[in-house]
């Protein structure tokens, strides 16, 4: 049986001939820079859209969603096979993360059946996307301690709040918007999970400059935003629970693991990385160097143990040998992998990583990369979240100590120490 | 320990974890040492009776595997030897009777790998040149036509087991190029010293070949060509996979161990687990012990599948696991404190071997070098 309910499902062969002539009729080949959410414009977001669009009229949309939700209700298995034969051809990637591998499978999990026929249904067809409204200005790795303000007034709740680093919010749609609506109950227990429509006049967007000078983070502002009742995803004061499924999609998604993921296999990417530092030795006139040499072959070994330490985990996970929790082992090391090429990167470039004549800009990106190597180790719950998580939850050691346990969220202190003075 | 495992495979992994801690527990190898013996052969005859010597050969060479994949299998006893630091010739053992079954004219030494396969006679692989590196084929003593056979000239160094050894198994190079040979323990002109080492759960030494007279018939394989090289190629391959699978078991042991200390010490009222400074550290231990198991276990499977990729992801998973696990173990001795760097503590068993483990068959910098070549960067 597969999420269809068909108890005779194509097999994957035959599925990968058919999205193999789809594809090679359908698609155009993939351009640089397809993908990358700091470099995407208007014109990107409406391309995808469209992708999207004539992927599900096409049967190639949602290959892991149900049928009744606008998906083929298939199997990773099937969904693998479409990602190895869409290398190198033009793909929704921006809808992705989080749209498809993380929000999708949370509304999934916990939505209502009105909520997914409308919703997912809509964003297999392209008509919508979503982001995630989690982190506040004072709430980061402390998710928990949101203090949107979501009140009940009849058959609405009122937000007002901020929420900050969603990612490109200002092209989305709809949002999975965590709030407060109990301050007298303990910090995980009086939250709940919204999806919002964004835009809208109450919604306020910002969007923020980074260091690579890519704004595709923003902040939003909620002044008086009506929100029906029928948009609570999952119970009231129940949030957590939609939290911790959210964050647990999130895991698998940035960690490489996510079988709603719908493009050329991350792996590829990884090792195409490989072949960026090896050119840019014979570039710099280093192949000789034995230094030089061993930072490449590290650079490469590094994308090949992530790839195989995905594969890993995934058979962990699958069979139960492993927690849930095991999946910030992915989480963690494509952090740290991330930063060490982004160190040897800059190391194999020498001075032109730096400064060079203006216009030449290809190998002073990599001098760029390096000044906001640390995203990767922040974005999408930071490292040493993930080694909290293995120590305490895989591992079972004890957990921290946290101020805030057993007390009604309204006496805790938070913030910073002055703003409560 | 891997997550893909078959039934029987499982069985395998269990009745050898069972049989190794019951007979070879460190305590066992510390008395070995202590009266100058590497292993006990009635162990790993007994060994044998488990598959210890025989995974890897093919079923019509009595052999077989439990689960069609007979290095994935091999790699299930290494871990459990890394685990217990067990004693005993398992990485070149099964490098010898690999090379005995899958070479051309196996059949001339069927009778060699049958008694290598019961456990009755110990081989081992002799190959490392004395001035250093690993490289087999480098390392190619020197062998002159005389009559039907052959004399042997030159020095093999840092021989596992050499001087239990029944037979070796020797690279050389004759006229037509790259050649291995089986040469008795007795032969006349064969000398064998042993070298002082870190290690104190095996043993290593120096081989001389002072014109050592061998018959045509100890040939293994074809005089010279491709398939030679290959061969020797696909040996030094399987010596390092089930070297990274020793090192992986070992390491998830030590954690293992480590990870009990920290919850059972105590300090300021509190368990060494408690504290996030050193949680943190070991979060970090357990990924790169997963990780190093995920590329060994990738690394047996191109090697067994002989992928055109084989040698690259062995140099991978070497430069990798052989870095990560000296890491590990070293910082497991700075978190159990000063009982760490004493005696009788075991860690420093795991550390010794662990450490040589890291130098032979490759350093990560020459394994690092090595996967360069084969970028062709």
């Amino acid at each position: 049986m597969n999420a269809s309910g068909d108890e005779h499902p194509e097999s994957v062969e035959s599925f990968r001939r058919r999205a193999r002539a789809w594809i090679r009729g359908n698609l155009a080949p993939l351009r640089d820079g397809d993908g990358d959410l700091a470099s995407a414009g208007e014109a990107d977001w409406l391309r995808a859209r469209k992708l999207q669009a004539k992927l599900y009229e096409g049967g190639f949309a949602g290959i892991c969603y149900p049928r009744e939700y606008g998906g083929i209700g298939l199997t990773p298995a099937h969904q693998r096979a479409f990602n190895e034969e869409v290398c190198g051809y033009e793909m929704p990637l921006l809808l992705n993360t989080p749209t498809f591998t993380i929000c999708g499978p949370t509304i999934l999990d916990l939505g209502t059946r009105e909520q997914k026929r409308e919703h997912l249904t809509a964003a297999m067809r392209g008509e919508e996307v979503f982001v995630q409204f989690l982190s506040e200005p004072a709430s980061g790795s402390d998710l928990a301690s949101v203090t949107t303000r979501a009140t009940r007034d009849g058959d609405v709740f009122i937000l007002r709040g901020s929420k900050i680093w969603s990612s490109s919010a200002y092209a989305a749609d709809y949002a999975l918007c965590l709030a407060r609506t109990d301050w007298d109950a303990r910090k995980h227990r009086g939250l709940t999970m919204f999806l919002i429509r964004i835009h809208q006049p109450a919604v306020k967007i910002h969007r923020i400059r980074q260091v690579n000078g890519s704004s595709e983070f923003c902040q939003e502002f909620f002044d008086d935003v009506e929100v029906p009742v029928s948009a609570v995803v999952g119970e009231i004061n129940d949030g957590w629970a939609v939290a911790t499924h959210l964050l647990f999609h999130e895991r698998n998604a940035v960690g490489g693991g996510s079988p709603y993921f719908s493009g050329p296999l991350p792996t590829s990417r990884r090792e195409s990385a490989a072949g960026d530092v090896v050119g840019l030795l014979r570039r710099t006139g280093r192949a000789g160097d034995v230094a030089a040499r061993e930072l490449v072959a590290e650079f490469h070994a590094l994308g090949k143990i992530h790839s195989q330490l995905v594969d890993r985990v995934a058979a962990g996970l699958r069979s139960g040998q492993l927690p849930p929790a095991a999946g910030s082992l992915i989480r963690l090391f494509s952090g740290e992998t991330a930063t060490r090429r982004a160190e040897i990167a800059l190391e194999l470039a020498g001075p032109d990583a730096v400064m060079c004549e203006p216009g030449q800009g290809s190998v002073r990106d990599i001098g760029v990369k390096f000044l906001s190597r640390q995203a990767s180790s922040l974005g999408g719950g930071s490292t040493e979240m993930a080694r909290n998580i293995i120590s305490e939850r895989m591992l079972g050691m004890p957990r921290e100590y946290a101020a805030d346990r057993d007390i009604p969220f309204s006496q805790v202190k938070r913030g910073r120490q002055n703003d409560h003075q | 320990m891997r997550f893909d495992l078959t039934d029987d495979q499982r069985i395998l992994q269990s009745a050898t974890a069972d049989f190794l801690e019951k007979f070879c527990p460190v305590s066992a190898t510390r008395a070995l040492h202590e009266a100058g013996r590497a292993f006990d052969r009635d162990i790993w005859r007994h060994g044998a009776e488990l598959g210890w010597t025989s995974l890897i050969v093919p079923e019509e060479a009595g052999g077989g595997s439990v689960s069609g994949d007979g290095l994935a299998d091999a790699t299930l006893i290494a871990e459990q030897f890394g685990r217990l630091a067990a004693p005993g010739p398992f990485v070149v053992g099964n490098v010898v009777a690999a090379a005995l079954a899958q070479a051309a004219n196996a059949g001339a030494h069927s009778g060699l790998l049958g008694r290598l396969m019961t456990g009755e006679a110990i081989g081992t692989w002799a190959c490392c040149p004395p001035a250093g590196g690993w490289d087999p084929v480098a390392g190619a003593i020197e062998a002159v036509a005389d009559g039907d056979g052959y004399r042997l000239t030159g020095v093999h160094d840092r021989v596992e087991a050499a001087c239990d050894a029944d037979v070796f198994l020797v690279v050389a190079r004759t006229a037509d190029g790259l050649t291995q040979f089986v040469v008795p323990a007795g032969a006349a002109g064969l000398s064998v010293s042993p070298l002082a080492t870190l290690d104190l759960t095996r043993g290593f030494g120096r081989v001389g070949y002072d014109g050592v007279r061998v018959p045509g018939t100890a040939v293994v394989g074809t005089p010279g060509g491709a398939a030679a090289a290959a061969a020797v190629e696909r040996q030094f391959q399987i010596a390092v996979v089930l070297q990274c699978a020793e090192l992986a078991g070992a390491v998830e042991k030590v954690l293992e161990f480590t990870a009990q200390w920290m919850s059972d010490r105590f300090s300021f009222g509190r368990p060494l687990a408690s504290y996030q400074a050193l949680k943190h550290r070991f979060a970090d231990m357990t990924l790169w012990s997963h990780a190093a198991q995920a590329t060994t276990a990738a690394a047996a499977a191109a090697v067994q599948q002989r992928h055109d990729d084989a040698a690259e992801l062995v140099s991978v998973a070497k430069s990798y696991v052989g870095q990560r696990a000296t890491d590990i173990i070293q910082d497991c001795v700075q978190l159990h404190g000063g009982l760490g760097v004493t005696w009788d503590h075991d860690i420093h068993i795991y550390l010794r071997r662990a450490t040589v483990d890291r130098v032979t068959w490759g350093t990560p910098s020459e394994h690092r070098r090595r996967v360069a070549d084969l970028l062709n960067v």
